[in-house]
């Protein structure tokens, strides 16, 4: 599938709400109203862009994360059967999770990626269920942004100490003694 | 009489602990397996990582692409050369800059015989971690060759370190052609030899075949990658599916088994050192004339975006993820390692067998713990 016919697709199952019920309006009333420049509604809940990168990235909001990787996997069409990369970022001010996954069958690629402002308490939903390689990869994220993954079979720490203050790959710990800042 | 029969109905089986590692000559390098044992049966494996665990992904964020290069063969040591390119063929590809077609091959084939070289000395520790101690010198002796000629022309045997932004450190060696072609020949008689030591004995094969069978669908789902994956029937070569330096002017054939289980591993490994050999026959006589390096900036920093390049190690996918701000730093560098996944699979395959069992399924993992504790 190319990246085009792949966006209108996931953009079909997540309809954006406000994008029909504003589109009618519009319409009705003209004049005044119109003269305000209106930002283009996004008819869909996902946002895609192409920019700055080889594959085609679909942000998702939290809430819609578990149901839209799970079409991913299960849609024949799309078939995102091996997922192969699982990072955590943190994005200075959003903390994140960016899924890299391909099709075995139809060798095509996609990047997920969805954001929380929520430094004290990220949560995102796991795709342990999915994809059994999320299983280490969430719990390696975990040891390092601190981002917590509900229905998660194990969630602790992989590599550091329970005992570890801290979540390493943040931008803001600091580690005065082992970090050699320049 | 009455009350022994009491006794044997009060005896119960029960499950317990035992510690493999971390420091357990079976699990190669500082990894220690928390198993949960009803008798000699493995009911569940828990890997405790960590041990050596550096944090090179932070490291990266405060280092020069130029300076990362050098951080990425202490991962994989036994794919040092292939984890490098990894890293240049990132730095290149966002810069699009044009790599000279003689440090493509010579790239290629350096890969191909880093990849050998591995083979070579998992072979050895395969046949010694079920209990043939032959094998480790056999291996050992024709890794051997291949250290000799990377001192000659890298400067290192281990972590070579010969690849840069943008081409190569400095030139092959004169001797450079020559000896590999001597390497190729001289492999070519001893891969049967391996054959015949190991692969047809009759101990060997009962300790290997059926035993840690891992399915094609769990393969995928588990992220495996490299010879685990395809000895599982997943056909999962990125040379074959992504080629980068030479590989797309060669041919060789994805080694390929469905059975998915230990002798399955072993075999598409075997097999790998042929199409390897094959690779090197079809470069060495044609290296291009040409520069060995073209020119970068002495800072160099990538375009504002993402990137993502994957390459073969020896142990499967390797991948490279840049996020760049457009700095001299990488903003987050991700490495997607190998062994991380292959391992995540370990206590799927194992549950259920026996310790020993355990022992030669981990052989066929070829877990490199560094590469896994990044």
């Amino acid at each position: 599938m190319t990246n085009e016919t792949l966006q209108e697709l996931l953009g079909s199952w997540f309809p954006n709400p406000e994008a029909s019920v504003a589109s009618e309006p519009v319409e009705v009333t003209e004049g005044e109203d119109a003269i305000e420049a209106k930002e283009p509604i996004n008819p869909s809940l996902l946002e895609f862009t192409e920019e700055g990168s080889q594959f085609l990235n679909v942000l998702v909001k939290p809430e819609n994360l578990h149901q839209l990787m799970s079409k991913l996997k299960t849609t024949a069409e799309t078939s995102f059967d091996y997922l192969f990369c699982l990072s955590g970022v943190d994005w200075g001010t959003d903390l994140g999770i960016v899924y890299h996954l391909e099709s075995t069958k139809h060798r095509h690629s996609i990047v997920v990626k969805v954001k929380t402002e929520d430094r004290e308490n990220p949560t995102f939903d796991s795709v342990c269920d999915i994809w059994r390689t999320a299983d280490f990869h969430e719990r390696e994220v975990f040891d390092f942004f601190g981002i917590k993954f509900n229905n998660h079979p194990n969630l602790k720490r992989l590599f550091l100490t329970d005992e570890w203050d801290g979540f390493p790959l943040r931008k803001d710990y600091v580690d005065e003694i082992n970090m050699v800042v320049k | 009489m009455q009350e022994t029969t009491t006794i044997n109905n009060n005896f119960k089986s029960e499950e317990y602990f035992i510690n493999m590692g971390p420091q357990h000559p079976a699990t190669h390098g500082v990894l220690r397996l928390l198993l949960t044992i009803d008798g000699e049966i493995i009911k569940k494996v828990e890997p405790d990582l960590g041990y050596i665990h550096r944090s090179i992904e932070k490291m990266c964020e405060r280092d020069s692409y130029q300076q990362i290069v050098h951080l990425t063969d202490r991962m994989d040591y036994l794919s040092s050369h292939i984890n490098n390119e990894a890293v240049c063929l990132t730095v290149e590809n966002a810069l699009q800059l044009e790599i000279p077609e003689r440090v493509q091959v010579i790239r290629t084939i350096i890969g191909e015989l880093t990849r050998i070289a591995s083979h070579c000395l998992w072979w050895g520790v395969m046949g010694m971690d079920v209990g043939a101690l032959t094998t480790y010198f056999y291996g050992f002796r024709d890794r051997e060759m291949i250290n000799d000629i990377f001192e000659e022309t890298c400067g290192a045997r281990l972590t070579m370190n010969y690849n840069v932004p943008g081409g190569l450190m400095w030139d092959i060696h004169e001797n450079f052609v020559k000896r590999v072609k001597d390497f190729v020949a001289h492999f070519k008689t001893k891969i049967p030899e391996y054959d015949r030591l190991l692969t047809g004995n009759v101990i060997f094969q009962k300790r290997t075949k059926g035993v840690g069978i891992l399915t094609k669908e769990d393969a995928i789902s588990f992220g495996v990658s490299g010879p685990v994956g395809r000895g599982s029937g997943f056909s999962c070569d990125v040379r074959k599916y992504h080629p980068y330096s030479a590989l797309d002017k060669v041919t060789f054939n994805e080694a390929l088994r469905t059975e998915g289980d230990t002798f399955a591993r072993y075999s598409v490994r075997i097999q790998e050192m042929w199409e390897s050999l094959s690779i090197i026959e079809q470069l060495i006589d044609n290296i291009p004339e040409g520069e060995f390096r073209v020119k970068t900036n002495a800072v160099i920093k990538l375009p504002k975006g993402e990137f993502y390049q994957k390459v073969e190690t020896a142990r499967g996918e390797l991948g490279v993820y840049v996020i760049s701000t457009g700095t001299k730093n990488p903003y987050r560098l991700k490495f997607r390692s190998p062994g991380f996944s292959n391992l995540s699979a370990l206590s799927h395959m194992a549950t259920g067998g026996k310790i020993g069992d355990l022992v030669a399924t981990m052989a066929t993992l070829d877990l490199v713990i560094p590469d896994i504790d990044r």
